[in-house]
């Protein structure tokens, strides 16, 4: 997960000989945390919209967003075009707004109530100033608020700006006002105007003209209520040659019933900007026969606004009964790069439909897609892509590789890239592949002393290798554990 | 020589594949300090012996046994098998991509060196200990970086073959077929790290066609398979003369038209 404590550098590369025994544990991070809940009626209305918005004090500004989000999302249809099968959502049968009863604002962690700390620290992620990971700095968001954001003081030495979206709004009114909806509109997609109307707390990141981010920013999100929804929205602003890493983790407890998270995630790099944005993804998937679990519908997207901007998405997608996302890069500015690596899997009755949108505006903009899918037990798993070439993208170029890992017989992979150019001289490589994991292949390695599921492993991480790569170190070794983890069970 | 403990206790073994019998009764005794060589022709049974005593879940042991140092080796799964001591040097070694050759060899070191109490090596601690065992072999380090015997030439990959039996130090190794598909060269290297390997307690069980492999690696016993049996047991002198004379006087001898429909092995 996102910070989980570092990992000895001897255990850390590629199937570390105890993956074995991390296959035997169930989903780790099941737990609920009992903690008096604010919370209001569940369903959806303008009433609610307002309410919300009043709850958290905002500037007319954003109330307007809302509203305009809200009569949006009411004109639109839920999309219906993914190769994903649920029942229908009841969208008047989900809280909007949740938050753990404490003082709004905490002037110190020593505020903080000691029941949130803790469960941050089970889950890897401490936060108190003795505890806290020394080379991350850390947002930890519960339910529909952020509890608490590290190293903030000495981020600010450097003019970055890391703190939570309700705080962004009160104390940086002009920047939200600014680039909030300029990537992501709110009549984009029906999940993305539902969030913009309802969504309640994230991370706002600010990296000004000529800063590298000393140290790289993380958001946690951890889902604790079984009716809630969560609706975070995350802002992450690079000016002129300002560069960040930034790394997402999200867990969420065991329950019978699916919950909805329709998060939105906008990303902005002006000329020479570079924002790297890592993901790994373990909300809880539901059980082996398809109860319970996380309905994952998320709108990221980047753009590459200035000239020799870069921006790079990474993500390790484990969790969810449902994944809809499709990280994306708008490359407008000149030699723009945009990168996404993916590694999606589904296990048991798990469904994914993810890729990406590479939509090339900008001359000389090139894009790379690596994406793995991995599907076991009865899962399906699509990839769906787009790489767009406008009229003006004179020498763009794009190179896409989706690759397919099937495990037993009964798992599903599609691959489905949409290409679409106007323009003569650009350049689009598809290159795909499906394999299977071989009884061969196993016996060979079992045949040296190496088990039957640490075989597989090492096979899956060998597989992933080219994304897993572009992982920062901590989240590697971490992602590769993650997979032996979610596979357990699904051969043989 | 007979006073050494036995490795290997093979008694009227059968086993089939996908419901089709190809082992039919093989007898065979093989003790420490021993290098036996099985021989015969396509189809006879001698991979599916080799496989059998590995592991191999396509194969059943529909009778008789296999054991190995007094154990049923039927009880154990294959990486029990090799991590005990047993190892196979594959015909033809798959290829697996994206799993590092360097990081496989250590993993699989280190579970055979766990099994024998012996101390893991972490990375710095087992190149170190790979380095001798290299160049045995003549291998390029280069190839430790690449995926386990991904694009490797055939040769290249039964070098790799030697050097996984340099590193698990196996009490019973078993090649099947290593000499096919080698140059002169290769084949001499080949032949040299299983000679130095060889020693007083263990043992060489040589699955060839051919007398050229024979030629660098003396075995002490020769046996002639055939029809899922072993149809004649002799010394070296047994090879010679199956290099002069062809396979169908054993046949002959043995009461069996030589032509009779042939099993796949």
């Amino acid at each position: 997960m996102s910070a989980t404590p570092p990992v000895n550098a001897l255990d850390a590369p590629v199937a570390s000989s105890n993956v074995s025994d991390l296959v035997s544990q169930p989903y780790r991070y099941g737990f609920v945390t009992d903690i008096e809940t604010e919370k209001i009626a569940k369903g959806l209305s303008e009433e609610v919209v307002r309410l919300i918005s009043a709850k958290k004090k905002e500037p007319q500004f954003l109330l307007d967003f809302r509203l305009r989000a809200f009569r949006q999302w009411q004109r639109m249809a839920e999309p219906d075009w993914a190769a994903l099968g649920y029942p229908p959502i009841d969208y008047q049968d989900i809280v909007y707004y949740a938050a753990p009863k404490q003082e709004q604002k905490k002037a110190s962690l020593d505020e903080v109530d000691p029941k949130l700390l803790e469960t941050f620290d089970k889950l890897g992620i401490p936060l108190s100033e003795q505890k806290r990971l020394s080379n991350v700095a850390v947002d930890a968001v519960f339910d529909s608020v952020s509890i608490a954001t590290t190293y903030k003081e000495q981020l600010a030495e450097h003019g970055v700006i890391f703190c939570s979206f309700s705080e962004a709004v009160e104390e940086h009114p002009e920047l939200i006002e600014r680039y909030l909806g300029s990537v992501v509109p709110i009549a984009d997609n029906y999940f993305a105007a539902l969030n913009s109307a309802v969504f309640s707390d994230g991370s706002f990141v600010f990296i000004p003209k000529g800063v590298t981010c000393p140290m790289d920013l993380s958001t946690y999100f951890r889902i604790n209520s079984g009716d809630t929804g969560q609706f975070e929205r995350t802002l992450i602003v690079a000016e002129e040659g300002a560069s960040v890493s930034y790394l997402e983790g999200c867990t969420a407890p065991m329950f019978d019933t699916n919950q909805l998270h329709a998060a939105v995630v906008e990303l902005v790099a002006l000329d020479d900007a570079s924002i790297k944005y890592s993901t790994v993804q373990n909300w809880y998937a539901g059980d082996e026969n398809g109860k319970g679990g996380i309905y994952n519908f998320v709108t990221k997207r980047g753009i590459c606004k200035g000239a020799r901007s870069h921006i790079s998405w990474t993500q390790v997608e484990t969790g969810s009964a449902i994944t809809w996302k499709y990280p994306s890069c708008v490359l407008a500015g000149a030699d723009s790069v945009g990168e996404f690596y993916s590694v999606a899997l589904t296990n048991n009755c798990q469904q994914a439909d993810t890729g990406t949108k590479m939509v090339h505006v900008g001359p000389r903009s090139r894009s790379t897609i690596v994406s793995k899918g991995i599907s076991a037990g009865r899962s399906a798993n699509s990839y769906r892509g787009l790489v767009q070439m406008g009229a003006k993208a004179i020498g763009a170029r794009n190179y896409s590789q989706c690759d397919s890992m099937l495990i037993g017989d009964q798992a599903a992979a599609n691959t489905y890239p949409y290409i679409r150019s106007q323009q003569p001289q650009a350049t689009v490589e598809h290159e795909a592949s499906t394999c299977r994991i071989s009884e061969d292949q196993l016996f060979y390695l079992q045949s040296r002393g190496i088990a039957f599921e640490e075989a597989v492993s090492m096979m899956v991480s060998g597989f992933c290798r080219d994304v897993f790569n572009q992982l920062p170190l901590e989240f590697a070794a971490e992602a590769d554990k993650l997979l032996a983890l979610k596979l357990e069970g699904s051969v043989g | 020589m007979s006073e050494s403990p036995v490795l290997l206790e093979i008694t009227d073994l059968r086993a089939s594949v996908a419901d089709q019998e190809i082992l039919c009764g093989v007898n065979l005794t093989v003790r420490a300090g021993e290098i036996h060589a099985v021989m015969g022709r396509n189809g006879s049974g001698k991979s599916t012996l080799s496989k059998v005593i590995a592991g191999h879940p396509s194969y059943t042991i529909t009778g008789g046994s296999v054991r190995f140092r007094g154990q049923d080796i039927d009880e154990l799964a294959p990486e029990e098998r090799s991590r005990a001591g047993v190892f196979l040097g594959f015909q033809y070694p798959v290829e697996i991509p994206g799993v590092s050759n360097l990081e496989f060899l250590r993993v699989s070191t280190n579970a055979r060196r766990q099994a024998q109490d012996l101390e893991e090596l972490d990375t710095f601690s087992f190149e170190e200990h790979l380095q001798q065992r290299l160049e045995l072999v003549q291998m390029d380090p280069s190839f430790l970086e690449r995926s386990l015997n991904e694009g490797f030439s055939g040769g290249e990959k039964k070098r790799n073959e030697i050097l996984q039996m340099a590193l698990l130090e196996p009490v019973v190794a078993i090649l099947d077929e290593t000499d096919s598909g080698l140059d002169i060269d290769a084949l001499r290297i080949v032949a040299e790290g299983v000679n130095h390997l060889a020693g007083p307690d263990n043992a060489t069980l040589l699955i060839t066609h051919y007398q050229r492999l024979l030629d660098a690696i003396t075995p002490q016993f020769v046996h002639v398979m055939a029809h899922g049996r072993i149809l004649r047991t002799g010394g070296p002198e047994l090879a010679l003369e199956l290099e002069r004379r062809g396979y169908d006087w054993v046949d002959a001898e043995a009461g069996i038209s030589s032509r009779s429909p042939e099993v796949m092995a």
